[in-house]
């Protein structure tokens, strides 16, 4: 095993775990000791807890000895953005309002995970309640993006992307409402998936917008990305918006699934506002496949110019009412001093709640309110109608689509303080989010000043199967996730 | 002037489940604070929401009951609003697309005496949705102290027209709808356990306007007859108040049912916006043929249909049908018992169950289920008097004997020697006339019309005979024999 | 739409309950300002005939059948309660 264990992607580990020439116990250490060296400037975790997770790394080794092991993922360290709930440990959603918060269960997700032996590895920094584009919303600090510590590392999952990009987990879990996972993973060089709505259980996933929300996985390579998606995919009863569907083997789909693909170009997605580098790069991720005899299509998604408006009304509505649980009664912070009950709600939330969640709750009370509700919620849950029907057309026609994820590399941490600035940030990954599909960034190069480029694959509804190995066999030809930050 | 109440009703009615509304937690009442929550019920964050068939199930078939039309699809909406006692400060509900729409309460007026029937009247139904309950709030010296194991109960709101016009109505409304219930297995309706509460709106207006009033909430009208306590109460007050020149003003008031009194309540928001939209975390309900057919099928009669049949298959008078259809268990055990004691006995079993039997459940503290007395104990004894076995008297030994030991009413006769002897016409003739002789008073006030000194002559024939003929055949042959002379 | 009258800020915030500095009132009306004027184009697409989409992937009828299971013990339930007593979560006093 090469000295930068922290470095390998899962398969390789899980060949040497597998080989006896490593244990869960001295991959965890080396997890840990490395999460120790890059905390300092990364600050990709709101908490972690050794001994928990060298206790875990134990019992997979001693499975292991046993003949029982559990799979490619057993003793493999993975972490979790702190918005997924795990039994006995903090889940903060990097809110002072559940700043001591300790969850009594766990998530769908978590428990898949225990299933597949997986060592669970610390809480990852978000934006506060996952609202963010930058990691900068959390209340306890943002998070620097590996390849340059002065700049966002992305978000709202910007934890999971550099934890990952610094070595300190070998996979993460992130969640993506409007990009959560994608732009970060463009924004950090790393995997990210997207799956399908529903694909995954959203039990024990602190809410933001009911109807968007999705965990998916962080990984160095889409192979990677395939396993732990095969792990914590799946029907859960205890999620009312889980579907009932078939899970393939993700990673054994791979070998089988070679092309070549009718890949289309959304033309509203290559538009002003885009950086140069990056339109760059895309355009030749997309040769590449043109290269490879796959048919390139230019589509069009008429309804794109919609897509920030009607999610911004949308997820704030939903979340202004999702977040309305959090009012210091049961748990989360409380105000001392309240003069009555109603006084508490007041205090407490507001001293619980950072800037852009008070911002979306006001936003999303708002287009709720008596006499805005048409004009607003129920005129975005028509358009959001036909944009999944402009993907829909889209996908009758070709196999997947093309953009890039973000239409900017990392920006200087404090750069964007307008919030409209940062809602753009998400212009290429919310359409995905509102139709529902799964869509996966890969890395496909650097800026001349090191930032890495994520570009975008949106498949059609269930279908990772393809979208995966779409993404494998631009990876395969490239040696993107063999780069890693110096740190 | 003279004016009208216009009432409208919304009943909550609990769902007997086994778990809540939307987690599968138990459901219950008198636990020990907290002990029946999850996540879900506490809105711990990331916790979901999942439907109890059961509880659509229940909604369904109480709409069926009712006659409501049944939505082919519906949805779920939150209805936003802070409270400490509603842990997510949003309640789950149904706003724009009700599972059950319209239908109606058959209700019964009191009747112009107690054995009379009175008239009927449908109460159109606006709805029925379905719904979660919240918690429960202690209110101590200092502070106030929540506790969650009702959270989450799964709920039924019914809403009425505003077509009610007396307390009487509502009275009548809520006891049939409460009976439907039961008789459904839909809920057990404790007031109580708080398993049906009832909040009621009232407006007046002169006469003949059609035009409604300005309308005031009453709440917390915890029991069946404070409903019709209180919406008299609230009537005599808004006529009082226009008489005197005054206006109604829209609010709720709370009303008191130990002292008669209602006072305004402060407004729980300060606004009323409770920002509906449709729960993201739930997915809609669709109802086909063939689920409602499954619960068609389960659908009880309801009481005033029984009663109905009951007068016509059975030939019972009201004072007997309006005792037993409101129990459904009892209407059961009436039928089980007109069934075995056969044709033309239905009456006779009837009497015994209203008279005799609920006294003795009464007086013994048991129920139907408990008692000793079987619907074959019942129908024996019915057949044995009307065979002239064992005779009126006998017979109430006999039901006493049966409550308290179990045994058969032929074998308790037999063993107190109840039976009637086997009639000796001529016997039974000479003791006759020696019961006119020796009663000629008496034998003379029949003859002068007065009907009831027949018993008088009675008494000395069955002493004669030691208790054992024939009470019948007593009644003929004096009868005759005072005819002749 | 597109003429969307001012938000008026107090009284959302009261709907949410949460309190807000001037400063905070007049920054949030601010930016919310320039969010619902770009929203407003919304007002712009043809939605006649469109239903609208709650779910991109709609399914009917997910319910569980009603069995009671095991819930939290009482103290897990209350481990992260700010305020208890007598297995309660205290709260101010509340006058209804
Ligand atoms: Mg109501
Ligand atoms: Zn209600």
């Amino acid at each position: 095993m090469s000295s930068e264990l922290f470095y390998q992607p899962i398969t390789a580990l899980a060949a040497a775990l597998a080989e006896k020439k490593l244990t869960a116990v001295e991959l965890t250490q080396a997890v840990i000791a490395r999460t120790k060296a890059t905390e300092p400037r990364i600050h990709a975790f709101n908490s972690h807890d050794e001994a928990d997770a060298l206790a875990q790394a134990a019992a997979s080794d001693a499975r292991r000895a046993a003949g029982q092991s559990l799979g490619a993922l057993d003793g493999i360290p993975i972490a979790l953005k702190d918005v997924i709930a795990v039994r006995n440990q903090p889940l903060t959603a990097s809110s002072k309002m559940l700043a001591n918060f300790v969850s009594p269960y766990d998530a769908g997700v978590t428990e898949k995970l225990r299933k597949a032996g997986a060592v669970l590895w610390g809480r990852l920094n978000c934006d506060e309640f996952a609202m963010g584009s930058s990691t900068e919303n959390s209340a306890f600090g943002p998070t620097s993006n590996p390849w340059d510590t002065t700049r966002v590392p992305g978000g709202s999952s910007g934890g999971s992307s550099a934890a990952l990009a610094a070595g300190s987990a070998i996979a993460t879990l992130g969640s993506d409402t409007g990009g959560s996972i994608r732009q970060p993973a463009a924004l950090c060089g790393v995997v990210g998936l997207k799956p399908t709505y529903g694909l995954v259980s959203r039990y024990g996933l602190i809410a933001f917008a009911s109807s968007l929300d999705q965990i998916g996985p962080f990984a160095r390579t889409v192979e990677d990305a395939a396993i732990v998606l095969g792990a914590i995919a799946g029907h859960d009863e205890r999620d009312s918006t889980s579907f009932k569907t078939e899970i393939p083997d993700y990673r054994a789909a791979l070998a089988t699934n070679r092309g070549p693909w009718k890949l289309g170009i959304p033309k509203e997605y290559f538009a002003e506002g885009l950086d140069p580098e990056i339109a760059q790069a895309v355009e030749q991720a997309i040769a590449f496949y043109k290269a490879q005899g796959c048919e390139i299509r230019e589509v069009s998604l008429p309804h794109t110019q919609y897509c920030l408006d009607t999610y911004y009304v949308i997820a704030t509505a939903e979340a202004s009412s999702n977040l309305a649980r959090y009012d210091g009664i049961r748990y989360g912070h409380r105000a001392a001093g309240a003069k009555d009950v109603v006084d508490l709600y007041y205090q407490s939330r507001a001293e619980g709640f950072g800037a852009e969640v008070k911002r979306r709750i006001i936003l999303g009370t708002y287009v709720l309110s008596s006499g805005y509700y048409d004009a607003y919620y129920l005129r975005a849950q028509k358009v959001r109608t036909l944009i999944r029907q402009d993907f829909l057309n889209a996908f009758k026609e070709v196999d997947a689509l093309i953009t890039p994820t973000s239409p900017v590399p990392a920006f200087k941490l404090g750069e964007k303080a307008d919030p409209l600035a940062l809602y753009l940030c998400d212009i290429y990954t919310i359409g995905v989010n509102l139709a529902g599909l799964p869509a996966i960034s890969v890395p496909c190069g650097f800026t001349k000043s090191g930032l890495p480029i994520g570009t975008q694959i949106i498949g059609q509804p269930f279908r990772e199967s393809s979208l995966l190995a779409i993404a494998r066999a631009y990876e395969q030809a490239h040696s993107w996730s063999t780069k890693h930050p110096i740190l | 002037m003279n004016y009208e109440a216009v009432i409208g009703l919304e009943v909550h009615v609990q769902i007997k489940t086994q778990s809540k509304m939307f987690t599968r937690v138990a459901a219950g009442y008198g636990h020990e604070p907290n002990t029946l929550t999850d996540p879900v019920v506490l809105a711990l964050p990331g916790a979901l929401p999942v439907m109890n068939h059961a509880a659509l199930d229940a909604i369904i078939k109480a709409g069926l009951l009712l006659g409501c039309e049944i939505a082919p699809v519906c949805k779920w909406d939150r209805k936003n609003y802070f409270y400490p006692d509603s842990p997510k400060n949003y309640q789950i509900s149904q706003y724009d697309q009700p599972i059950c729409l319209g239908g109606s309460v058959e209700i019964e007026l009191p009747g112009a005496a107690r054995n009379l029937m009175g008239e009927h009247k449908n109460i159109p139904l606006t709805r029925i949705h379905l719904e979660e309950d919240v918690g429960k709030l202690n209110h101590e010296d200092h502070d106030s102290l929540v506790d969650y194991n009702r959270a989450g109960t799964p709920l039924m709101e019914i809403v009425s027209d505003p077509a009610m016009h007396t307390a009487d109505e509502a009275y009548a409304y809520l006891t049939s709808l409460r009976a439907t219930m039961i008789y459904g297995g839909i809920s057990d309706c404790d007031m109580e356990k708080g398993q049906l509460r009832c909040d009621a709106n009232i407006s007046i207006r002169p006469v003949g306007e059609t035009k409604l009033g300005t309308k005031v909430e009453l709440k917390n009208l915890n029991s069946i007859s404070f409903v019709r306590d209180g919406i008299a109460h609230e009537i005599k007050r808004q006529i009082g108040l226009m008489e005197r020149g005054g206006t109604i003003v829209q609010e709720t008031r709370d009303y008191d049912g130990q002292t008669g009194t209602s006072q305004s309540l402060r407004s729980k928001e300060m606004a009323h916006d409770y920002r509906y939209f449709p729960d993201p975390d739930l997915m809609p309900v669709r109802v086909d043929e063939p689920w409602k057919a499954r619960l068609r099928a389960e659908c009880p009669e309801l009481p005033f249909v029984k009663q109905r049949r009951f007068a016509e298959q059975y030939q019972l008078p009201y004072t007997l049908t309006s005792v037993l259809v409101w129990d459904r268990e009892l209407a059961d055990y009436f039928e089980e018992t007109a069934q075995l004691a056969g044709p033309g006995k239905a009456q006779a079993a009837g009497n015994w169950i209203v008279n005799d039997l609920l006294r003795e459940l009464t007086a013994a503290n048991l129920t139907l289920a408990t008692s000793r007395v079987r619907p074959a104990h019942i129908a024996g004894l019915v057949k044995l008097v009307e065979a002239g076995t064992i005779f009126t008297n006998a017979a109430k030994e006999v039901f006493i004997e049966m409550a308290a030991t179990g045994d058969q009413p032929d074998v308790i006769a037999e063993r107190k020697g109840l039976k009637a002897a086997p009639t000796d016409t001529n016997e039974l003739e000479q003791w006759c006339r020696d019961a006119i002789a020796g009663n000629a008073k008496s034998a003379a006030e029949f003859r002068a019309g007065k009907e009831g000194a027949i018993n008088a002559l009675k008494g000395p024939v069955m002493k004669a005979a030691k208790g054992k003929a024939n009470p019948k055949l007593v009644d003929e042959t004096l009868r005759r024999l005072l005819a002749e002379a | 739409m597109a003429n969307a009258p001012a938000l008026d800020i107090d009284h959302v915030a009261k709907l949410a309950r949460l309190a807000l500095t001037p400063e905070e009132k007049a920054k949030y009306a601010q930016q919310l300002g320039d969010v619902l004027h770009h929203i407003a184009q919304l007002a712009k697409v043809d939605v006649s005939g469109v239903e609208p989409t709650a779910h991109a992937t709609p399914i009917f009828n997910v319910w569980q059948e009603d069995v009671a299971r095991p819930g939290l013990p009482v103290a897990d339930a209350l481990r992260n309660a700010p305020a208890q007593r007598d297995n309660m979560v205290i709260v101010p006093k509340v006058i209804e």
